[in-house]
């Protein structure tokens, strides 16, 4: 700063632009760096053999990968059984979640009935409740209805999300115009036949975002299946994993542990990686109003 | 809005009408023991008049490891082994269901199922389940019991147990009814590592290293020797842990109340000061920590154990590690203790009995099954003549400790091994003692009493009839 | 379009108003409303599990409610998940501002501002289990981290992260920073990016440097989204649990330190205390429905017309 007081007002400006040009790639390069280490690590970790893992850390791959990986596969803890369990449960919830909540955001949307805008502020109002808060009377209720360790109590409750529905109708708001549904109604066309074959394709991108983070928060779930699910082979990933951490030590080799968790994550980077651009804008088109 | 409410109401009529109609049709908790009653009558005749051909195609065994697993795969005749966690013998599926002991999640899972046994599904009924001495009172003297009477149920004589160890019958009987077998013996011994006895004692003979170790005091000079030349003498505070629990003289919970018996406190205060010096860690024991000091690389001097320690934990496998060239040895230490082992019940409304039966008549009552898993596993079997017969045997040596062969040292240990002072409760307590402990003794406690109060506060969650 | 026709033909189709709504509202009442209730309910029964045999329900009225506030445990906790949940929070929003500046002040003209924006999202979407079982690994007392910090000198011995109440809170509130801030960014950003453009111009004219611009121009316009992304994050860090309860294997070790609320609820769900549980789901109810309310007031009042 004091060198550029001492130039003209112009130049001074222009420094001052590349100076903090610079401090701002060197810290988003460092935020980077923060974000991508672990990763790496894992990367390497997974690569290498349980003795090897025990002498210290490396920054270059070992050769245990497939090792790692066939050991993983042949071991105690069910990965693939859980991987497939995982994609089971997320892609339903994610399917189920984005139709019903385009469903009710519609109803909203394009009728006027009675006791609508109470309707709106109360799902509104219940956005915020926080799943763990009804856990206990979930798992008893689940319990009764003989639904515990079962897919079903992790599938059907995705039908009503409040805060897909909302995003849902933020974006029926300025896309939706009604006056198509109106051509539709002339042309003959049933109602639920409109709200398939017209308005569904007219709400891809929102569905594609919402499907995606549905998707993702389902994959990544602990806390419900973690009460829901007691057989070994019905456990989805986050589940196994977390059960890694108090498994039998002496059993476990510290590789296949890493290569567990890679495995784990592996599907969310590379869905992630494909997606990132209509992931990162919906973030924001979906939570706040500007 | 009239319209909206009526809807509303009629969503939640429907709804408790669905939960009304399931909940009468399941059964309650509360219902479960008058329905255990007839599947008790009818498992017992079963078990005398069903050819094993009439019986159910799937044998479930719940556990929390692997070990009883690998027994069956490689001690009961005709069994085959299918993947991880299912097998065959004949006609008969083997699944195994494993569920970590951690928290408590073991028992809550047999909590959950043991009760409906009978009224499951024949596929899900359990037929075998395994308990650890620690909480097998819970199960064996359940009322209404849970576990099969293994002479009156399944027909083992008394002839077909007499070699057993008297402590590993006591263990899982309750008002004179036995209601499981085990194939082993846990007697515990100190393994100490030969080469920084003779570094630091200048000697690794067990003759002359035993005196050194032989009481709490001499073995607290020992850890101060140690620590002096770089070592730990235990890899954590909790690696004693059995060794003092063992010589109780009261039981955990005692009329109801959570009890502390002097000799825990001792440990406490010895393990605080040796942990203070730096003489020992305070890590988890099956850590990472824990382990590593399996390794040549290893910085700990001794580890107390029975011989699954020494087998299963040593891992002589491992090129980097000491047992690999045999480099420990074992002596009697400061106390006797007995840590482990494990028990096989059958399951009340197993559809089985006649499998389970001689699944345990095999592993725990045919001798020649028994010295084989001596020689396979270096087990300590459940089998005084046997066990007696290869103390005396040279070629029973164990290769880990260097030749030396332990087997008499176990023996004279599981003859004076007293089981007198369990409880229900004993997991759960020790589980939180040791991580209240942990926590003094790492200095997130000030003080004694402040983690006393933690413990209680834990122990009283994880069971609620006790919380004060 | 006359205004009667319109009128009739709607009313026909309102129905199906209901119809579109029944979905949404028959899974509500079976999956949150009935178990909210049922929660609610057991507050005030005692009612556990004691090995085999079931004690209760018996109806006890507010002691369970009473226990959990003199007992402690509430404030204690209470306050474990607001330590992490500031530590976490803290360094979240300032990077989350600097870097929504950054990527909406056109005079940077930052490059590869995609790369940057998908690099820092990333850890959002990770198994938070994962993530922390990869921490617990990373940062053990002979893990990989311990043995980096052993062989370049900066230790002499390993650090025993995993004892130390500081550090796990810190490793706890560290997670939460690295999976969140990028979400954080992204929103500031769209709310920066709303901001009338002649705003900064005027400012420019009047000379006024970027730092100048930042406090007095684009701060105060952000207020309701910085409330709001303050407020959410509240009520997610009330829920904090995946992370803590995997770091420390349930027990939010060292002496209960990292003990979060949920964690403890988790405990008494567990050992089937559906007593305790409901009387603490019951305050955990209220606290996020009040956070909840502002949350409505600020960002949503407005939307229903």
């Amino acid at each position: 700063m004091s060198e550029s007081t001492l130039k003209g007002k112009g130049t001074s400006k222009g420094l001052n632009v590349h100076v903090r040009r610079t401090i701002a790639y060197v810290v988003l390069i460092l935020l980077s760096f923060l974000c991508l280490i672990w990763f790496y690590i894992l990367f390497i970790n997974s690569t290498r053999s349980n003795s090897g893992l025990k002498s210290g850390f490396t920054i270059v791959p070992g050769a245990y990968l497939v090792q790692n990986f066939t050991n993983m596969l042949h071991g105690t803890v069910p990965v693939l059984n859980g991987m497939l369990n995982s994609v089971i449960v997320a892609g339903l919830s994610a399917g189920l979640c984005v139709y019903f909540s385009c469903m009710t955001a519609y109803a909203i949307h394009a009728y006027n009935f009675k006791g609508k805008k109470a309707i709106f502020t109360f799902i509104l109002m219940i956005m915020m409740i926080p799943t763990q808060v009804t856990a206990l009377g979930f798992i008893t209720f689940m319990g009764k209805l003989k639904l515990m360790d079962s897919f079903i109590p992790l599938i059907i409750p995705s039908i009503a999300a409040p805060v897909v529905f909302f995003y849902m109708k933020q974006y029926m708001d300025s896309n939706l115009p009604l006056s198509l549904l109106e051509a539709a109604r002339i042309d003959g066309c049933g109602e639920f036949r409109t709200f398939n074959s017209i308005v569904l394709p007219l709400m891809k991108p929102a569905i594609a975002v919402e499907a995606i983070f549905t998707f993702v928060s389902s994959w990544n779930n602990y806390f419900t299946p973690a009460l829901i699910l007691s057989t070994d082979k019905k456990k989805t990933l986050p589940i196994l994993i977390a059960q890694l951490r108090s498994a039998d030590w002496l059993k476990f080799d510290m590789g296949v542990v890493y290569v567990t968790i890679a495995f784990s994550i592996f599907p969310v980077i590379v869905v992630y990686l494909f997606l990132s651009k209509y992931i990162v804008g919906g973030v924001t088109a979906g939570g706040v109003k500007e | 809005m009239k319209k909206l409410a009526s809807v509303l109401l009629s969503t939640l009529m429907a709804a408790s009408l669905v939960a009304c109609g399931t909940s009468t049709s399941s059964g309650t908790p509360a219902e479960a023991p008058a329905e255990e009653k007839p599947a008790e009558a009818t498992a017992e005749a079963t078990a005398e008049a069903a050819p094993a051909g009439d019986e159910g195609s799937v044998l479930n065994i719940y556990c929390w490891n692997e070990e009883f697993k690998s027994r069956l795969e490689d001690h009961y005749p005709g069994y085959e082994k299918v993947d991880a966690t299912t097998g065959k013998i004949g006609d008969v599926t083997v699944k195994f269901t494993i569920t970590p002991s951690d928290d408590n999640a073991y028992q809550n899972k047999l909590d959950e199922v043991l009760p409906n046994n009978a009224s499951a599904a024949a596929d899900d009924k359990v037929d075998i389940f395994l308990v650890e001495a620690d909480y097998a009172l819970k199960y064996t003297g359940a009322d209404p019991a849970v576990a099969l009477d293994v002479k009156g149920d399944l027909g083992l004589t008394d002839a077909d147990l007499a070699n057993q160890y008297q402590y590993t019958k006591d263990v899982v009987t309750a008002n004179g009814v036995l209601r499981g077998v085990s194939w082993q013996g846990c007697p515990g011994v100190l393994v100490y590592r030969r080469d920084i006895a003779t570094e630091v004692f200048g000697t690794d003979d067990p003759a002359e290293i035993a005196p050194l170790l032989s009481d709490w005091d001499k073995f607290n000079e020992a850890a101060a020797k140690l620590k002096e030349a770089g070592y730990t003498i235990t890899c954590s505070a909790n690696d004693t842990f059995r060794v003092y629990s063992n010589n109780v003289t009261s039981k955990w919970v005692e009329d109801g109340k959570i009890n502390i018996d002097p000799n825990i406190e001792k440990w406490v205060e010895d393990s605080k000061a040796l942990v203070d010096a730096g003489e020992t860690g305070t890590y988890d024991l099956w850590g990472d920590e824990w382990n590593a000091g399996f390794m040549k690389d290893g910085k700990v001097f001794c580890y107390f154990g029975p011989a699954w320690l020494i087998n299963f934990c040593m891992a002589a496998d491992d090129e980097g590690s000491v047992a690999h060239d045999g480099g420990w040895a074992a002596v009697e230490g400061p106390q006797g203790f007995n840590w482990g082992g494990t028990w096989i019940c059958g399951a009340q409304g197993s559809d089985n009995p006649t499998l389970v039966a001689d699944i345990m008549k095999q592993l725990t009552c045919t001798e020649s099954v028994m010295t084989d898993i001596v020689k396979k596993d270096s087990d300590f079997v459940n089998n005084k003549p046997a066990m007696e017969a290869a103390a005396k045997d040279d070629s029973y040596a164990f290769p880990i400790l260097g030749g030396q062969n332990p087997l008499a040292m176990f023996c004279e240990g599981a003859n004076k091994i007293s089981m007198a002072n369990i409880s229900n409760y004993d997991q759960g307590c020790t589980e939180e003692f040791q991580n209240a402990m942990k926590n003094y003794f790492d200095g997130n406690y000030a003080t004694y009493e402040e983690a006393l109060d933690a413990f209680y506060k834990a122990v009283g969650e994880k069971y609620p009839e006790l919380a004060q | 379009m006359s205004d009667a026709r319109k009128k009739s033909k709607v009313v026909s189709y309102n129905k199906w108003g209901y119809i579109f709504l029944a979905p949404f509202f028959i899974v509500w009442v079976i999956f949150q409303f009935i178990p909210l209730a049922t929660t609610i309910y057991n507050s005030f029964f005692e009612n556990y599990r004691s090995g085999l045999t079931q004690i209760g329900p018996n109806f006890v009225g507010l002691k369970n409610f009473v226990t959990i506030v003199t007992n402690g445990d509430l404030i204690n906790y209470s306050k474990n998940t607001l330590i992490m949940w500031i530590i976490g929070f803290i360094p979240q929003i300032f990077f989350s501002l600097l870097l929504a500046a950054w990527f909406t002040d056109p005079s940077l003209r930052l490059k590869a501002q995609r790369f940057f924006k998908t690099v820092i999202y990333l850890p959002n979407l990770i198994m938070a289990s994962a993530f922390s079982m990869l921490f617990f690994t990373l940062f053990s007392d002979n893990g990989p981290i311990n043995s980096i910090l052993v062989n370049i000198g900066l230790l002499s011995q390993p650090f025993k992260f995993m004892s130390n109440a500081t550090a796990v809170r810190c490793l706890v509130g560290f997670m939460n920073f690295v999976m969140w801030f990028g979400n954080t960014t992204i929103l500031l950003m769209a709310g920066m990016m709303g901001i009338d453009q002649s705003l900064f111009e005027a400012a420019e004219v009047d000379g006024a440097t970027a730092t100048e611009v930042f406090w007095k121009i684009t701060l105060p316009i952000l207020r309701p989204i910085l409330v709001y992304v303050l407020i959410t994050s509240l009520i997610g860090g009330l829920q904090m649990f995946d992370v803590p309860q995997i770091l420390t294997n349930g027990t939010g070790d060292p002496a209960r330190s990292s003990m979060t609320l949920i964690m403890y609820l988790n405990k008494h769900l567990f050992s089937k205390n559906f007593g305790m549980g409901g009387a603490l789901s019951v305050f955990l109810f209220i606290i996020t429905g009040i956070l909840s309310l502002i949350v409505f007031r600020i960002s949503y009042a407005g939307e229903v017309k």
